[in-house]
């Protein structure tokens, strides 16, 4: 197979970014991604199968044939998952990764979300720890993300985030009634309401139009094509360059390294389940934090037993993504309006600051609740069956609203990811294995959290309010997944630099969620695009022909 | 590249329905000679199970379960993606119907609804795994898109309010103007 310069692994948020930037720079790139090439031609509105509700299997991947996953619960031991189950922790697996179907909220984090450690101090037992990179490194990057992407929204309502340049390029779409109803509410309480960030295009703009408000939209590609991922943004550009060759349904196996531990190459599994060889000068894996680590414990050799970049045991650990909590509240009006995609408004006036709490997170009200999402989110003492509970849909369905929000997690070693010693895919690779949960210090922040969102709901004319702030048992990473290659300066307790390099390999990039030491207290989508860019930069910069300067 | 885990070997089959008294009984026809296509369950099965799925979801001014074809889902489901869930279908069934006989002398689907009733909350007692297992499955094919076999004709979305077919296409700006960029 012909040499390449580059070989990325994953054509996700992250993966489509870099192979754009290199492929335009005049690098040769092979994109590979283990799913399908979907377009806005296979959405399909289906209820039960999707990326949010997946009671029938997941819509973007992966199947639940021969995909599985191994959750060691403290309760009862290791229990064997399939894509389609919660604790399998599934993002996507397709060109454009979770940007395909995802909800598109695409925040900046905060400038403290970077030095959480200096701020806050580490509570005991925690991994808690700043960015060896600042908000102010990465500001370009965002403005470029959230240009090159397309986000629409508006943040002057909120005075906590830091110093921007320019405006986002869309105005937020016209408000609906949740908004209208939350945003009175809001100030009187003395909050900061504003328009949430979203990757959704709110006026025509980079060639497609606007969204046309259905009511499918988080869990779902969009029909009229207006939610920006990396599929429809930054990989057609790859593309167009000539120089990036995406090869979808291709699952990488493992990086080859040569006799002085440089990368030489990828081998991975074709559609037809062949192995390949893809020989190439640098390897950048952009897999998502689960797959990243397992790509990463996979490629064993004699220079590297225990995988690449784990010389000492780092990778795969403070696997994190957030701990959402919140409230449902009950209302004797109807507040459903059809108007998606739902989440409009955000406050973060309590990300930072609560005496007491080490962070704390973004509230907003959520996507619109199809049906089958309601089953289990009505009033207190509802029964749970019988004519008690279809009249308590009749009359709740159009009558609440819910305020949840991704808590900032603090992060633990020992939430980790490993490879199973005996279950393994359909490819014969050993699969990952989750153990661990986030620091306990996490669900007081959740409860404060829920309880906030409550008193919102309440404000706004609750007539009744159902609280949650669940304490779960196993690790909780979830389309947020992040943290299990930390970035950092020190190579005994990170595995890349702050350049996204492995710290031992100088061929190796980790380009995405994995590479976040704490997950800020918003979805992380947008971060991922901003590293992404600002990785990228620092990669091509540093190139020459076929190696790096020194 | 349509996605299409369904459609296949299920659109010659009939599905009848007759209104019975608190549910109707699924009368479940297939061509005969056909019997592969056929799902998991069986006639008996299909009784008690309507017995149950309707205690979920009775009637109201709306149909019950059995009515809106959450048997239809649940036996297309069984052949498909809950097929690990057969065994659990199986005993569960077997169990409500010998509870059933042993306090009341008849099978499930034969007790009046106070009876019913009385039975499938001692079922949720005795047996809650099996039981959230047939809760879930009856609010899915009764909540969820239409295209499975359940929430026929999009009734319980209509029941909610919901407009059927939604209104789309409301896009609120000029796509003939100038892009932003």
């Amino acid at each position: 197979m012909k040499r390449v310069n580059a070989v990325v692994v994953g054509a996700g948020a992250a993966g489509g970014i870099v192979a754009k930037e290199l492929s335009t720079a005049g690098l040769s790139v092979v994109l590979l991604e283990r799913g399908k090439w979907y377009t806005a031609n296979d959405c399909r509105k289906d209820d039960l199968r999707n990326q949010r509700t997946t009671v029938l299997g997941n819509a973007f991947g992966p199947e639940d044939e021969g995909n599985p996953r191994v959750v060691w619960d403290p309760r009862n031991g290791p229990r064997t998952l399939l894509p389609s189950e919660g604790d399998y922790q599934n993002n996507a697996a397709c060109v454009g990764g979770g940007t395909l179907s995802y909800g598109a909220m695409a925040w900046r984090y905060m400038p403290q979300d970077f030095r959480m450690r200096s701020i806050y101090g580490a509570p005991a037992g925690s991994s808690l720890e700043d960015w060896p990179i600042g908000y102010e490194d990465l500001e370009p990057y965002y403005e470029k993300a959230e240009y090159e992407i397309g986000i629409s929204g508006d943040y002057s309502g909120s005075p906590y985030f830091g110093p921007r340049r320019r405006p986002l390029p869309m105005p937020p779409l016209p408000p609906n009634r949740e908004f209208e109803i939350l945003e009175p509410a809001a100030k009187r309480l003395g909050m900061h309401p504003f328009h949430i960030p979203m990757a959704r295009n709110s006026v025509p703009y980079n060639g497609r139009g606007p969204c046309m408000r259905c009511r499918w939209c988080v869990g779902f590609a969009c029909e009229v094509d207006a939610k920006n991922g990396s599929q429809n943004t930054v990989i057609p550009v790859a593309l167009s360059t000539g120089n990036c060759e995406l090869r979808a349904e291709c699952m990488a196996k493992e990086i080859l390294t040569d006799d002085r531990g440089r990368a030489r190459g990828v081998a991975y599994f074709d559609a037809k389940g062949h192995l390949q060889e893809q020989p190439c000068d640098i390897v950048v894996v952009s897999a998502c934090a689960i797959e990243s680590a397992r790509l990463l414990l996979n490629s064993k050799s004699g220079l590297f037993p225990n995988g690449i970049g784990n010389r000492y045991d780092q990778v795969g650990r403070h696997l994190q993504g957030h701990h959402y909590t919140g409230a449902v509240g009950f209302f004797d009006f109807d507040t459903y309006d059809d108007v998606g995609p739902g989440a409009s408004i955000a406050v973060a006036d309590y990300n930072h600051g609560t005496p007491g709490l080490c962070g704390g997170g973004a509230l907003c009200n959520e996507f619109i609740r199809l049906p089958i999402q309601m089953i289990d989110r009505l009033p207190v003492n509802t029964p749970r069956w019988g004519l008690g509970h279809k009249q308590a849909m009749r009359n709740f369905y159009k009558r609440n609203i819910a305020v949840m929000g991704p808590t900032q997690q603090i992060p633990m070693a020992d939430a980790r990811v490993t490879l199973d010693p005996s279950v393994r895919d359909k490819w014969g690779m050993p699969v990952a294995r989750f153990s661990g949960n986030v620091h306990p210090h996490t669900f007081e922040i959740g409860v404060v959290q829920a309880q906030r969102a409550e008193a919102w709901l309440k404000e706004a004319g609750a007539i009744g309010t159902l609280v949650n702030a669940g304490k779960p048992t196993t690790v909780s990473a979830g389309q947020h997944q992040a943290g299990t290659c930390r970035m950092g300066n020190d190579p005994h307790s990170s595995v890349v630099d702050r350049n996204c390099r492995v710290h031992d390999v100088d061929n190796v990039f980790v380009i995405d969620g994995s590479v976040h030491v704490t997950n800020g207290g918003f979805n992380p989508a947008l971060t991922i695009m901003a590293i992404a860019y600002f990785a990228s930069e620092s990669l091509v910069r540093n190139w020459k022909g076929t190696g790096f300067r020194s | 590249m349509r996605l299409s885990r369904d459609g296949v070997g299920f659109s010659r089959r009939q599905f009848v329905t007759t209104g019975a008294m608190g549910g109707a009984a699924l009368l479940v026809g297939c061509n005969a000679g056909n019997q592969a296509s056929r799902g998991f369950l069986d006639d008996a099965k299909t009784r008690t199970l309507t017995a149950i799925c309707d205690q979920i979801i009775p009637a109201d001014d709306f149909p019950s379960a059995s009515e809106a074809g959450v048997l239809v889902y649940i036996d297309r489901q069984l052949a498909r993606h809950y097929r690990r869930h057969r065994n659990a279908y199986r005993d569960g069934l077997a169990q409500a119907d010998a509870m059933s006989r042993r306090q009341f002398g008849h099978d499930l689907a034969s007790l009046s609804a106070p009876q019913q009733t009385k039975l499938v909350t001692e079922l949720s007692q005795q047996n809650p795994r099996f039981f959230n297992l047939v809760r879930s499955h009856t609010l899915e094919g009764y909540y969820g898109a239409p295209r499975h076999g359940g929430n026929r004709d999009a009734v319980s979305w209509r029941m909610l309010g919901m407009e059927e077919p939604p209104t789309l296409g409301r896009a609120q700006y000029d796509l003939r103007k100038v892009p932003a960029s």
